[in-house]
């Protein structure tokens, strides 16, 4: 009697375990999607840039994404990377103005022609090509661009972007 | 037998007695809650936390009125109408803001205070893994809180410390923007950090005192000389009358007399501090709104967590992010790093007393670096030293304290 009682209570332990188990992974995969971005922000829009006004070694700075970009105008004496987006025989320098070590947005220095970051002093060139030795790891990433006669698309990817990407020159 | 005395005052202490226990509860927690007398000033510091907590709760709940969750008006519901508009909102700010600073000062010598006293073994493990869990809710519940003014600080201290989750080489962006929200710090990482910092940490947080103060009661707190009292014997001769024989107090009164003269001295400070020099709990750069487009010249912390910010600075990113790891854990570990089986003041303790002071001395020095900005070589190598001598003290413990020689208690 007292063995068949045992029986039944442990039966109702591990029916209700069992659920419970059932139910809390189901809750945690809903608590796991509430805290995903939401799809209005996964599809935040694009950026055109016009790139026909921007004058050589002067910094501009874009939104994307609430994301800074920055777009330098490479002067002759800048040496030519394959990072640069060539637009009507002109070469740009476009990337996410985030560091790669943290994410502080580095400043650039028009005399020394490169970017300085004053959070933990990583240096960049006018290519976005870290300097070694410092905290950031790598290049300034490029965001994925389109060409489209003197206006650049961010947020779409182009062939000259998918090249760079399939190069490993960016993330 | 539930026995109920009908004649019994209602809410006298018989009536509740019968109802809820509450002598045997005053007696578990209070008068027969031995405290032993051979203690210092120090041992109020758990007290004076746990008063402080209080105080962040009430001044919090005051700016909770008017405090706007949204990227749009959080700046100006806490600069403009908490500050300028609300009637002694300035007030209400004030304490919270210097309560987060001072508490986490008090925190430092509460668990240095542990250290020293070696109050974190043989059956007080518990009681210091607890307080290393409060250690970590009181960081993050000040890391959220500092989200809230949406400033320029709490933009990009948002920013950086959220890229740490990126975990370096493993490039784990998807999770950043997991914790975010968004790709940068918007609209859904303010909430989000809202409800943690109103609701969720402070529930975590008082779940831990319950839990800290739990695993007080059976091993008791340590002592001066970290002695092995016999309470049974000690507490009857308390209750026998044999006060000065006794080496221990009741919690109640008679020990919380001692610990509410602290908090008076405490508090005359605390609120000299909250009236009248304030501005070291409020970042000037914090009084611009935030600004997804510009980084402030120089990025800190808050003080106290410079220490942890200066063993992540001067390495390369994959090797900053675990020594930074290792950092924030490494204390948890104290209880079983520590080899020797003395509780004892750091004092007698040999080398282990060395140990003590020079990783006070370094957490300090990393203090003070990472205060300055990343430029000066000098600092930064002073940093550096200092942050691989701060990694070497784990070992370093476990090496000195295997070889510590026992000491013969009552000696
Ligand atoms: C922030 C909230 C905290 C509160 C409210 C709190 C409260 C207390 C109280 C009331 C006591 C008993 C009185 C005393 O010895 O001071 C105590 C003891 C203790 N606490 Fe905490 N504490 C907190 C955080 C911590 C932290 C961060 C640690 C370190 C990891 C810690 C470690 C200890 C230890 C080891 C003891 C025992 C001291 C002894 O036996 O002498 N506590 N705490
Ligand atoms: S964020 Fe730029 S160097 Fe650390």
């Amino acid at each position: 009697m007292e063995q068949q009682e045992e029986g039944r209570r442990d039966f109702m332990g591990m029916a209700l375990g069992a659920w419970a188990v059932v139910g809390g992974v189901g809750a945690l995969y809903a608590a796991k999607r509430s805290w995903d971005p939401l799809p209005s922000v996964k599809a935040a829009g694009f950026t055109t840039v016009e790139m026909n006004d921007k004058k050589e070694n002067e910094l501009v700075v874009e939104k994307w994404r609430g994301k800074p970009i920055f777009i330098l105008k490479k002067s002759a004496d800048m040496e030519a990377h394959d990072r640069d987006v060539v637009m009507n025989g002109s070469r740009f320098h476009v990337s996410i103005g985030l560091c790669t070590h943290l994410g502080c947005i580095p400043a650039y220095q028009s005399d020394n022609k490169e970017f300085f970051c004053a959070c933990h002093g990583g240096v960049f060139d006018v290519s976005g090509v870290n300097s070694p030795g410092l905290p950031p790891p790598s290049p300034l990433e490029i965001p994925p661009f389109r060409i489209d006669g003197t206006k650049l698309v961010l947020g779409e990817s182009g062939p000259e972007y998918k090249k760079m990407l399939d190069a490993g020159l960016t993330v | 037998m539930a026995h109920f005395d009908d004649k019994a005052m209602p809410f006298g202490n018989k009536w509740m007695d019968e109802r809820i226990g509450l002598n045997t509860l005053k007696r578990v927690l209070n008068t027969e809650y031995w405290i032993p007398k051979d203690i210092n000033f120090l041992w109020a510091m758990g007290m004076v936390l746990a008063a402080t907590f209080g105080i962040l709760v009430v001044s919090g709940i005051f700016l909770l009125m008017y405090y706007k969750p949204d990227v749009n008006l959080a700046f100006d519901s806490v600069n403009y109408t908490i500050m300028s508009e609300v009637g002694y909102g300035w007030f209400w700010r004030h304490i919270h803001g210097v309560g987060a600073s001072i508490v986490f000062l008090i925190i430092y010598i509460h668990m240095f205070t542990g250290i020293y006293y070696g109050s974190y073994k043989r059956g007080r493990e518990l009681i210091w893994l607890s307080g290393m869990g409060l250690f970590v809710a009181f960081s993050a519940e000040a890391f959220s809180g500092y989200m809230l003014p949406w400033g320029q600080m709490s933009y990009w201290a948002g920013m950086v410390i959220t890229n740490l989750f990126s975990g370096g080489s493993l490039e784990a962006y998807g999770l950043v923007e997991w914790i975010r929200g968004d790709y940068v710090p918007g609209d859904a990482y303010l909430t989000r950090f809202f409800m943690l910092h109103v609701l969720l940490i402070p529930l975590a947080i008082i779940g831990l005192i319950v839990l800290h103060f739990g695993t007080l009661r059976l091993p008791h707190v340590n002592n001066q000389e970290g002695a092995d009292i016999d309470y049974k014997e000690s507490a009857e001769l308390w209750k026998a009358g044999k006060k000065k024989e006794s080496k221990v107090i009741p919690f109640s009164p008679v020990f919380l007399s001692k610990d509410l003269f602290v908090m008076g001295v405490y508090f005359i400070i605390f609120f000299y501090l909250v009236f009248y020099n304030f501005e070291f709990s409020m970042d000037p750069v914090n009084f611009d709104p935030a600004d997804g487009l510009k980084t402030p010249a120089h990025i800190y912390p808050e003080w106290y967590f410079l220490w942890s910010y200066e063993i992540l600075r001067p390495f390369s990113k994959d090797i900053g992010l675990i020594a930074f790891g290792i950092a924030q854990i490494a204390f948890v570990f104290l209880p079983f790093a520590d080899r020797s089986p003395n509780v004892a003041p750091a004092h007698k303790r040999g080398l282990f007393n060395i140990w003590f002071w020079v990783l006070l001395i370094d957490m300090i020095v990393l203090t003070a670096m990472g205060k300055l900005p990343p430029t000066d070589p000098v600092f930064a190598m002073i940093g550096l030293v200092s942050a691989v001598l701060f990694l070497a003290m784990g070992p370093l413990l476990v090496l000195i304290t295997m070889f510590e020689k026992k000491i013969e208690k009552g000696a």
